[in-house]
Formats: C-alpha cells, sequence, structure tokens
C-alpha cells in the first residue's frame, strides 16, 4: 500500500469529478450546436460553457492526473519517504483554490475567452490569476519531483534512476519550461489589460507567447499515459520491457523537441515568418520520432507477453494475449486512436496540408482523439491499475471496466470521425450555431448528429467511469501488495550518465527555444506599432 | 562521469544529441530561410540577406512600392470600453447648454420628431466617435456637417456625456412590438452575418456600436442602405458594410421594421 494515499487520491478524485463536470458541458455543447437542437439563442452560453470544458480539461484535469501519478511514482519507483509532503499540500489546494477562481468568472459569464484566451478578448482578472495559481500550483509539483530525485540520487550515488522516475522528472521539467510561455503571456499582457493598468494589447506577440505553451502542453498531457504504456503495460500483462534504454531515448527526445515546435500552431498568423514557420514545421516532424520509438517498444513488450502465454507465429501471438485484461484493452485502444490521431497531426504540422483544415472542426477532433482518446483512456488504464493500492479494496468488477473502455472507444471513434470529416468539408471550429438548413452546410448535419451521438456514449463511459471508481473506494478490503513497475528484459545494471540525468537535454531545450522563438519574440517586442485595443467580454 | 565530462565532445552522447539537433536545425534554416523563398517564383528578392530577412518576417521595403491611398477620409476615432466613462457633472451641464441648437432635429429631450436618431440614453462612445467623425468628414450628411464642423473636442465630449446621461424614453412613435426576423435572431452566418444583438446590445456591445431600439424605420434602412453601397465609410473595419452589403433589401427592411418597433427601455446598460 502507499504511504501517501490520502494526498494522491486527493489529486486522483478531484481531477475525476471535475472531469465528470466538464463532460458533461462537452456533451451539451456538441448537442446544442447540432441539427438536433434548435439553437440556444444566444452564443455567450455557450462560449461559457466551452471556456470552462477547456480550461478544465486543458488545465485542471490533465495536471492533477500528472501530479498524483507523479506522487504515486515518487513513492514506490524510489522506495523512499515522499519528501516536502506539506508543500505538495500547498500545491494541490492552490489548485483547488486557482480553479474556483478561475471558474466563477467563466460561470458569470465574465470570462468566455476560450482557454487559449485569444487576445484582445479580456475577460476578468481573476480567470487569469485563477490559471496562474492551478500553473503554480503545479510548479511545486515540479519542484518536489526534482527534489525527491536528487535526495534519492545522494542515497543512491551512480546508480540508475527507476524509469518511471525518470520519465516522471522529465516530464515535470517540460511543463515547467513550457508553461513559461503562458505564463509570460497572462503575467506582462493580458493580466495587466484585465485589471484595467492597459487598455491595448499587443495580440500577435501574446499568440506567439501563447504557443510556446500550447503543443508542448499536450506532451504534458501525453506523458503520464506514455509512462503507463512503458511501466505498467507489460508488468499488468506479463510481459517484460522490450527497452529500459529506448524509453528513456523517447522521453529525451519529447523533453527535447515538444517545445520548439509550437508557431505550427500560427501558421495562417501574419506575424511571423515564414522562415520560422518552416524550422517549426521540421521540428515537429521530429517529434514523431519518440512517438514511433514508443509504439515499436511497447508492441515488442506485449510480444514478449503474448510469446510467453503461448502464442505462436508472425502473428499468432496476438491472440493469446490477456484481452479480459483491462490494462490489454486500454493499451491496444489507445494505440489505435493514436496511429489515427497522429496521421491527422502529421497533416496539421505540414505547411501546406493545414493550410485546409487550418482553423476546421478538423482541427478539435484531432486533439479530441489524440488526448481525450489516445491519452484519456491511459488514465483511465493507470487509475484502475493504482486504485487498489490506494483503497486497500479491489476493483470488484472486471466486465463494467471493460465496458467503460469499450464505451470509451466507440464513443471516441463515432466523434471524432465525423468531426474531422466535417473539417474537411470546411465546418470552422469555435462557432456556435451553424445554419444545417442552408444548402451550403446540409451535407454537414448528419456527421455533426452522428458525432454528437458519439459525445453522449463518452459521457455515459465517463460517468461509469467515476461510478466504477466510486465503487472500488467501498469494496471489500484486499491487500493489493506493493505498486511495482514492469521489468525490462534486460535486467538494468547500469545507464550511462548522460540517460541518467537531464543536464545535456535540458541545455538543449532551452537552446533550441532561443533559436526557434527568439527572434520571433524579440522582433515583435521591439516594434512599437502592434497593439490594439482590447475587447472586453461580459463589460456590460 | 564528472559534470564536466558530461558537457564534453569526447561523450558520444553529447556530440550525437547537440551534432543531430544543430544539424536538423541548420538544415531546417537552410530550407525555410534560402531554398523556399527562392523556389517562389513571385516572389523577387534583392540579394540573399533580403531573402533571408523575408522569410523572418521583416520585408525589406522596396523603394517603388507605395501604399495605395483610400478613396475617402476615414476615422480617426479611437475608442475604448473606458472612452468618456466617467464625465464630470460639469461636462453633463455644458452638454446640456451646447444640446439646445441639436433640439431641432433630435428633440428637446433627445427623442426625435423627424426621422433623426434618438439620442437619449445612448452609449457615449457613439455620440463622441459619430460627432468626431463628422467634423473630420470621415462621415458626412448636408445637415449635420455643419453642425459638428464648428465644435471643439471639448464641445464633442461634453455632448457626449449629456446625451448619455439622459433618461431612454419611449419612443415619439411607439409601434406595436414585431416579432424577431431571423436575421435579427441568427444573423446569417453562411454570410457572414453575425446576429445584430451580437454587437447592438441585446447579446452583447461592442464599442462604438450603438443600441437601435425604437430609433426611426427610415433612419435605420437608410444607414445600412449607406452603408451597402458604401456612401457610408465611418465603420473602421468595415463591420458594417460587409454586413449590409450581404443582407439582402427583405432583410433590411425586417431588421429596420423589428428595431424601430422595440421600446428604447430594454436595453441593457454598459456601466
Amino acid at each position: 500500500m502507499l504511504a501517501n494515499r490520502k494526498l494522491i487520491l486527493a489529486h486522483f478524485w478531484l481531477a475525476f469529478a471535475v472531469f465528470g463536470l466538464a463532460l458533461c458541458l462537452g456533451a451539451w455543447q456538441m448537442f446544442v450546436r447540432s441539427p438536433l437542437y434548435v439553437w440556444i439563442s444566444d452564443p455567450e452560453w455557450y462560449y461559457r460553457s466551452v471556456t470552462a470544458h477547456g480550461t478544465v480539461m486543458g488545465y485542471v484535469f490533465p495536471t492533477l492526473v500528472a501530479m498524483g501519478f507523479g506522487y504515486a511514482i515518487t513513492e514506490s519507483a524510489l522506495e523512499q519517504r515522499l519528501v516536502g509532503l506539506r508543500w505538495a499540500w500547498v500545491g494541490f489546494w492552490l489548485i483547488v483554490a486557482g480553479a474556483i477562481m478561475a471558474m466563477v468568472p467563466v460561470a458569470l459569464g465574465r470570462a468566455s475567452v476560450l482557454y487559449t484566451f485569444y487576445p484582445p478578448l479580456i475577460g476578468s482578472a481573476f480567470y487569469y490569476i485563477g490559471v496562474v495559481l492551478v500553473v503554480v500550483g503545479s510548479w511545486i509539483w515540479v519542484a518536489l519531483m526534482s527534489i525527491n530525485l536528487h535526495v534519492w540520487k545522494r542515497a543512491h550515488p551512480g546508480d540508475p534512476v527507476p524509469l518511471a522516475m525518470f520519465a516522471n522528472v522529465a516530464g515535470s521539467y517540460l511543463w515547467a519550461w513550457t508553461a513559461v510561455g503562458a505564463a509570460l503571456e497572462l503575467l506582462l499582457q493580458i493580466i495587466p489589460v484585465a485589471l484595467g493598468f492597459k487598455a491595448t494589447i499587443d495580440a500577435g506577440l501574446a499568440r506567439v507567447l501563447f504557443s510556446w505553451t500550447l503543443h508542448a502542453i499536450v506532451y504534458f498531457w501525453l506523458i503520464p499515459a506514455y509512462i503507463a504504456f512503458y511501466v505498467i503495460v507489460p508488468r499488468a500483462i506479463g510481459g517484460r520491457l522490450y527497452s529500459d534504454t529506448m524509453a528513456r531515448i523517447s522521453f529525451i527526445l519529447f523533453l527535447i523537441v515538444s517545445m520548439p515546435i509550437g508557431i505550427h500552431h500560427t501558421y495562417a498568423d501574419p506575424q511571423v515568418g515564414a522562415g520560422f514557420k518552416f524550422i517549426h514545421s521540421a521540428f515537429t516532424a521530429v517529434v514523431t520520432l519518440p512517438t514511433l520509438f514508443t509504439v515499436f517498444t511497447i508492441c515488442a513488450s506485449v510480444e514478449i507477453a503474448g510469446r510467453l502465454r503461448g502464442g505462436k507465429g508472425l502473428l499468432g501471438w496476438t491472440a493469446a494475449l490477456p484481452w479480459e485484461n483491462p490494462i490489454m484493452l486500454a493499451v491496444a485502444f489507445s494505440f489505435i486512436m493514436l496511429g489515427f490521431g497522429g496521421a491527422g497531426g502529421i497533416i496539421n504540422m505540414s505547411y501546406q496540408l493545414n493550410a485546409s483544415i487550418h482553423n476546421t472542426q478538423w482541427i478539435t477532433g484531432h486533439f479530441h482523439l489524440i488526448f481525450g482518446g489516445a491519452v484519456v483512456i491511459m488514465y483511465f488504464a493507470l487509475a484502475y491499475d493504482l486504485w487498489p493500492h490506494l483503497t486497500g479494496r479491489s476493483l470488484p468488477d472486471l466486465r463494467l471496466v471493460r465496458t467503460q473502455l469499450w464505451l470509451w472507444f466507440i464513443g471516441m471513434m463515432v466523434t471524432t470521425f465525423p468531426w474531422h470529416w466535417v473539417g474537411i468539408l470546411g465546418m470552422p471550429r469555435r462557432m456556435a450555431y451553424y445554419d444545417y438548413t442552408d444548402p451550403a452546410l446540409s451535407p454537414q448535419a448528419l456527421p455533426v448528429t452522428v458525432s454528437a451521438i458519439g459525445a453522449f456514449i463518452l459521457l455515459t463511459s465517463g460517468l461509469l467511469f467515476l461510478f466504477i471508481l466510486a465503487r472500488g473506494s467501498t469494496a471489500s478490503r484486499a491487500e493489493a501488495g506493493p505498486y511495482r513497475f514492469s521489468r525490462p528484459l534486460h535486467p538494468v545494471r547500469s545507464v550511462p550518465l548522460a540517460l541518467n540525468s537531464y543536464g545535456i537535454w535540458l541545455a538543449l531545450m532551452i537552446a533550441l527555444t532561443v533559436t526557434n522563438y527568439g527572434y520571433p519574440i524579440a522582433a515583435l517586442v521591439a516594434r512599437q506599432d502592434t497593439s490594439v485595443p482590447a475587447i472586453y467580454v461580459g463589460a456590460q | 562521469m564528472s559534470p564536466r565530462q558530461l558537457f564534453s565532445f569526447r561523450n558520444q552522447y553529447f556530440s550525437v544529441g547537440v551534432g543531430v539537433t544543430a544539424a536538423v536545425l541548420l538544415l531546417a534554416a537552410l530550407f525555410g530561410f534560402v531554398v523556399l523563398p527562392y523556389a517562389q517564383p513571385k516572389l523577387k528578392f534583392a540579394d540573399l540577406w533580403d531573402a533571408i530577412c523575408s522569410a523572418a518576417g521583416r520585408p525589406q521595403q522596396s523603394p517603388s512600392s507605395t501604399a495605395a491611398k483610400p478613396t475617402h477620409r476615414l476615422s480617426e476615432v479611437v475608442l475604448t470600453p473606458t472612452t468618456l466613462a466617467h464625465p464630470s457633472q460639469e461636462s453633463i451641464g455644458r452638454g446640456a447648454t451646447l444640446a439646445q441648437r441639436c433640439a431641432i432635429c433630435h428633440g428637446p429631450t433627445g427623442i426625435s420628431r423627424a426621422e433623426s436618431p434618438n439620442l437619449a440614453g445612448q452609449y457615449v462612445g457613439v455620440i463622441y466617435k459619430q460627432l468626431l467623425d463628422f467634423r473630420s468628414l470621415a462621415r458626412t450628411n448636408a445637415v449635420m456637417s455643419p453642425f459638428a464642423a464648428v465644435l471643439s473636442d471639448q464641445d464633442i465630449a461634453d455632448l457626449a456625456a449629456y446625451y448619455a446621461y439622459l433618461p431612454r424614453l419611449p419612443a415619439y412613435h411607439p409601434e406595436r412590438q414585431l416579432a424577431k426576423p431571423r436575421v435579427v435572431i441568427y444573423g446569417a452566418p453562411i454570410r457572414g452575418i453575425a446576429p445584430c444583438g451580437a454587437c447592438h446590445g441585446a447579446l452583447d456591445n461592442k464599442t462604438g456600436s450603438p443600441w437601435l431600439e425604437g430609433q426611426s424605420e427610415v433612419y435605420l434602412k437608410e444607414q445600412l442602405q449607406a452603408f451597402a453601397s458604401g456612401q457610408r465609410t465611418n465603420d473602421i473595419n468595415q463591420q458594417m458594410r460587409n454586413i449590409a452589403r450581404a443582407m439582402t433589401p427583405q432583410e433590411i427592411d425586417e431588421a429596420a421594421a423589428y428595431y424601430a418597433s422595440q421600446p428604447a427601455e430594454i436595453v441593457k446598460s454598459t456601466d
């Protein structure tokens, strides 16, 4: 049993509770802008809901999962007492306070700016300060991860850092650095305007700073799922991790190339030069590598499990896999969604192909498939895996768990495939109302309806997930034993210092930030003629 | 291995990591800043440096290019949501005196008996901007332009403050309230028309947009037609021109009639 159960459970319960609420909003949004509903008459309600859904799903939910999982890893992988338990609680309560502070103005319609802020739109200052508190809370976690690793390294000089912790700390460093862009945008640009110290804002610069955060934040969301691929999946299905080294290299690659690629979100923005857009495009192509390495390594690890269970032949081992095991099911679904979503992502990052889907529903379909699909289904998996160790009770009904995962997978496919399709048909995103009676839009009516039905399948699955966890907290007691991670095929006796520390890779990450973002940001800062009047939302 | 040995080219992880990263960066930069700019036949560069600057987002100004001259006078008014937000009592009082000359068309209480706009309780930024535009000839009207020509900055601010201060009264010829036409509720997204209320107050008020309830039907229709024909051009981003051009004559009639039939008291306050 884990010692800091209360801390970890607090993170997970809060994460999944807000996830449940935001999921309800998501389903409502899909419904009201589909042909199934007449129209809510006031688009403000729609944008209010989108802002709440995005802020919770983008900032609060994955951050809490990463933090809770991070504490669990620290304790179980390092096998030492968590240093800074009080600070961990401070971080947690900062996130609670920040989330409430941000959500109250959103609920009141004072901050319907969507979670990506969209300057020159300006909402209530409380919204932005709430988001900053959430980030500050998570930075405490970053510091704690680093400190705990440092304490362990001092006690175990030269020993290989356990893979789970190595990846976890890499993820925390990635988050610390990538959050800087949005933090600069909020503190130097948006909050002064929201507080009334300034009435104009450099929207172009703000967008570039946000792009610094906007893409790498996705990899921060993704890292807990990847950690689960490497350290939970092979153990849970009775296999071995094919390569510990490949895992380390994957996380290192994420650390280096996640960040200097964000300008691929601003291909249509005139304030960034085409040369920099191309560089960011090229580095975005490189970021496919750690995912391809991971898919290869995990498939190999799963094959080991299949063959250990008596599977034979080129593909015959797949039949021998433990498909009744929820983790096996989750990883299979996750990979399918990662495959489709990743292929879509390559289209997004290609300069020319992007032009045909830029700002369409394709994009919303894409990130729901990757994050909501491939990543969140692994959050479910890791929660199921950890739950008995956190509650001291066994999860009662595996069939229900499998049903939940199936529903999530089917729901996500039914939701996002038509969503991509209407994007190709040219349906713009971020709009509250579509006139499906117009001949130009009528072909989109059916796919949008199908997509909205998918949203309700997802809602059912999400609520079922919460029900299973709640039931798991009241089931009969069962000692789950110590929490263990997967064993590599070849035992790790020593690891080169470069793959056991972060110095080189952090230096490369910062250097690439300077080369890829330095000039675009400096040029915009230096120009004096780029500010526009702020547009205050809900100012009435 | 000490940290110094870690950051050494003798450490293969360091040399490969730095080498590959630098190679990808240089190759991408070579393509992004040199090869691709030259690959576009329409772009002409003076030299290599010009191409690089252009790709970096800093095109060199060629001496022959001149900015296109606008065919009409542009509005130069800068408005923010806080413009004239808290006028002094003196300002409102001066405005009341100055407003006597406006009363002949706009009514002694700011409610017009002619087909001129009702000004009582109009948003302060709206009157301020329109008077400035009339004075600078960004907006012209045979009757209004001579009045505006002689106003000082202070006069304009005072008049705006006074009219914004007046209570919103029922229009002079209140009509039966009409049902909301489709174009007012939904706009027409396919044609780029937002619902009127998204700017004009019912849903949200965008700075500089007037509320329209109870205004003269003739006046509203005339303004929409003036925007559509390009005769009125003081909407700085062409937002009204784009909308009016996309509206059908029937939609213009419906929207004007609808707003004229609404009581001004329902307008939301901005403060």
